[in-house]
């Protein structure tokens, strides 16, 4: 099979590249091994969120400067990033999920136990926080759904009462849920999400409005709207106080959705996702120096062919990067890493300490082309949580990687002038 | 030495990482709370059953062997066969006199046949559907597929046979029971589109059911008997053909390349890349430029495919696909990929019948909302689904290639 560009990965970083290929009219095909780690998304996005010392970052583009020299951003540049940034809010927009929050300077976000994060962008209907020390209301109802186990009242409230901000509990449900709770295991948000439309959202919007009178703002579960925003759209629109959602223990509905309208945005632009699919080796010219084809478990001895690729697998969560005692790897196409040999140099006994295999990735050349024994083969773009340098949990950075670089390399596909 | 990688079983139990991806696709636990999800049911449960097998639950008969968790998992885990697998070892008792004629499609296909509009007609009264419903369980309100009046292989050995010897080319057809007993017309259109190319069209010398539903109602040792004379078949002809033996039916294809190793524990290796669905074939030979086809300049048709489970399974919808947008007259839409609720035999079951519409309903509500002039699909029994609750007419797209193609001229173009 002949495309113009294979993107071996489907997450965020993926799914960028792939819409923005595939929207300049080229013939571009996803394989993605299973369901990507959006599917953790906690509803916010990250640009840069600490520094290296673990302090909160107010304008992440100035606190780039400090970053490592083989960091993504680093590669980047400034100005570049600068000018990859204003894409990001139409191409959410294009898919249908609204974003609020700017690069100029993160906003907080309420982490499902009370803590505040500073996050990039966020999806519509979550809370964000201007600043970090206070709630906009004196009185605030936490409404759970009866028997919903992945969400945490106590430990919310905790850190809304260490703001100054009164915490009332209740707890509502509806028909569809009641029957769901007969499940003993099955009871998970995106489950919920699944049977909440229609009849359930008047029903539970109902019981919402009739939860703690004082309360001048409802937060519950994010636990509606599991492929589109009609359901959670409808329950804010019924409810008569504002009504914010919280995550919860993943898979998360706000990934799972942005999964699913990404992957269908990408469908609709005419671009093939392949999906529980595994690329099992690549095909190379004589020299090495470029990746022809590449073989997957699906497809077989029908290779699919391209001019470009876009590495997007990700890093040991995803596969796109795997270990044994002996060795870091990439187990798909054997490129090289950036890792070094002694185990010993892999991690800090203290969890809690930085861990330098976060740092891992593929090797690279400046422009983000992958290497293979040694030589850049340059029709490979490595992007996203592939790329070495980054500690991406520590630094609030990932999703700012994984948009910023797919952006990149579409760009360099599509010959796209980045400096105009 | 990797000692960690030397401890993996074949289903890749252990390296589950407890994600959860997998409930978020699986069709059952969105509408059946009795059915403990594919995490329970699959790698959790599986470490309880290695230990006691009475830890084996009988909620694990709800899951329809969609794969769909197995397509989720970003771990490779093998979820759907660990379920059928633990099925199979653990379910107490015979498979019932119902699941046992549900399950023979062979043998009941061969008898309705010989007497096909009595049987037809029989089985769309009224009265007998509910004796069934009360007798043998199986729902009044499912609607049988019709019996044809002659099998396609009649047809083929009365019809084809001769003709196809004298074609240059050759490719053998696996049909499966549904074209021979239910819809001879596919493997007319089949022959018809590969003749025009120039490929004749073989059968297998001996040709059983895939075993797709046996193995779903546990009669194992009678599905291994099939699979063994259809795989013996298939190595002749792929022997004796140098080419790939194609089919119509994506189930009875992942059946035999997938299903056979991992649950009968049959060696396919050797023609496992042979067999493959007629699209595919027909895909590489286009683009490797040894076919063309030519169609009919004033054919118009607003088709919408539907992704049967074990096509998404396979991987292939690109196939299929990309073969109906090559059609100049195909407005084509890609319904999201989800299960339309029947799996096989599942859906005919009393207990499932409910649960069977209601995991179908968002694909019947996004068909209304498309309003196509037909379903394109690749599995029969989805077709019989969609067919039953929607007022749309569903073919296989193979039967669209042939309404569409203009055969002389294709036949022309191929130098014939």
């Amino acid at each position: 099979m002949k495309f113009d560009t294979v993107i071996i990965g489907g997450g965020l970083s993926g799914l960028t590249a792939g819409i923005e290929l595939a929207r300049a009219g080229r013939k571009t095909a996803i394989v993605s091994a299973g369901q990507s780690a959006l599917h953790f998304s906690s509803g916010s996005m990250e640009l840069l969120g600490y520094d290296a010392q673990g302090a909160p970052v107010e304008h992440p583009l100035e606190a780039v400067e400090a970053l490592p020299d083989n960091h993504p951003y680093k590669l980047l540049g400034r100005e570049r990033m600068e000018q990859l940034l204003a894409r990001v809010e139409p191409l959410f927009s294009a898919t249908g999920v609204k974003v609020s929050g700017t690069h100029e300077r993160n906003h907080w976000r309420l982490t499902p136990v009370g803590e505040v994060k500073p996050a990039w962008l966020t999806i519509e209907d979550y809370l964000t926080l201007d600043t970090p020390d206070a709630l906009p209301w004196k009185h605030v109802a936490v409404v759970n759904i009866e028997g919903f186990l992945d969400f945490f009242p106590r430990f919310l409230a905790r850190g809304i009462e260490r703001r100054h901000t009164t915490c009332h509990f209740a707890s509502v449900t509806c028909d569809a849920i009641r029957h769901q709770r007969e499940s003993t295991t099955e009871m998970r948000a995106t489950n919920i999400a699944r049977v909440v439309h229609g009849e359930s959202v008047d029903q539970l919007a109902a019981a919402l409005n009739a939860v703690v009178p004082e309360a001048e703002a409802i937060l519950m579960p994010a636990v509606t709207g599991f492929d589109d925003f009609r359901a959670s759209r409808r329950l804010r629109s019924l409810v008569k106080r504002p009504l914010y959602f919280m995550t919860t223990m993943g898979t998360s509905v706000p990934g799972v959705r942005s999964q699913i309208m990404m992957q269908k945005h990408f469908r609709q632009l005419g671009g093939a996702y392949m999906l529980g699919d595994t690329v099992v080796k690549g095909g190379y010219n004589a020299d090495g120096t470029r990746l022809l084809n590449v073989e997957t478990a699906n497809f077989g001895s029908d290779r699919l062919e391209a001019d470009h690729f876009i590495f997007a697998a990700g890093s040991f969560f995803s596969h796109g990067l795997n270990s044994t005692p002996t060795g870091v790897f990439e187990p798909v196409l054997g490129l090289d890493v950036e890792a070094p040999a002694d185990r010993n140099l892999w991690f800090q006994k203290d969890i809690f300490k930085p861990q330098p295999y976060m740092r891992f990735g593929l090797a690279t050349d400046r422009a983000m082309h992958a290497k293979k024994g040694g030589k850049v083969i340059d029709n490979i773009h490595v992007v996203g949580a592939s790329l070495p340098g980054a500690d991406a949990l520590r630094e609030g950075s990932g999703a700012g990687i994984a948009l910023l670089t797919a952006l990149d390399a579409a760009d360099k596909i599509l010959n796209r002038n980045i400096n105009s | 030495m990797n000692y960690q990688q030397a401890n993996i079983s074949d289903n890749n139990f252990e390296k589950c990482t407890k994600c959860t991806v997998c409930t978020v696709y699986c069709p059952v636990t969105a509408v059946n709370p009795d059915y403990p999800g594919p995490k329970q049911a699959g790698p959790d449960g599986e470490r309880y059953r290695l230990k006691k097998p009475l830890f084996y639950n009988e909620a694990l008969k709800y899951c329809l062997n969609c794969k769909r968790c197995e397509v989720a998992c970003p771990s490779n885990v093998k979820i759907g066969d660990i379920i059928q697998a633990a099925r199979i070892k653990y379910s107490a008792g015979r498979p019932s006199l119902r699941d046992t004629m549900l399950a023979s499609t062979d043998l009941m296909g061969s008898m309705a046949t010989l007497a096909a509009p009595l049987v037809n007609g029989v089985l769309g009264l009224k009265p007998v559907k509910k004796i069934m419903d009360a007798t043998l369980k199986i729902d009044c309100h499912r609607t049988f597929p019709k019996y044809a009046g002659e099998k396609f292989v009649t047809w083929y050995n009365r019809h084809a046979r001769e003709s196809q010897l004298a074609l240059p080319h050759k490719v053998t057809y696996f049909h499966g029971c549904y074209v021979n007993y239910n819809n001879p017309q596919l493997g007319r259109d089949l022959l018809t589109v590969m003749n025009a190319v120039g490929y004749g069209v073989m059968l297998l010398e001996k040709e059983r059911c895939c075993g797709v539903a046996k193995i779903a109602n546990r009669l194992v040792k009678e599905a291994t008997r099939d699979a063994k004379i259809n795989l013996a078949s298939i190595t002749t002809a792929v022997d004796t053909h140098k080419a790939p033996v194609i089919a119509t039916s994506s189930t009875c294809t992942f059946t035999m390349r997938d299903e056979y190793p991992h649950l009968l524990h049959l060696d396919n290796a050797r023609v496992r890349s042979s067999i493959m669905l007629a699209t595919k074939f027909i895909y590489e030979l286009l683009e490797k430029g040894d076919i063309k086809l030519v169609f009919k300049p004033d054919f118009r048709m607003k088709v919408a495919y539907h992704t049967p489970c074990h096509m998404e399974k396979l991987g292939w919808t690109f196939y299929s696909t990309s073969i109906l947008r090559m059609i100049p007259g195909v407005e084509l839409t890609l319904l999201d990929s989800r299960c339309c609720g029947i799996a096989g035999t599942y859906g005919f079951k009393k207990e499932n019948y409910a649960y069977s519409q209601a995991i179908g309903e968002p694909l019947f509500e996004q068909i209304a909302e498309v309003n196509p002039d037909l379903v394109a699909t690749d599995c029969e029994t989805c077709r019989w689904q969609i067919e039953m609750s929607t007022p749309y007419r569903v073919e296989n797209p193979v039967t669209v290639l042939a309404m569409a193609l203009d055969v002389d001229a294709t036949r022309k173009a191929n130098g014939l």
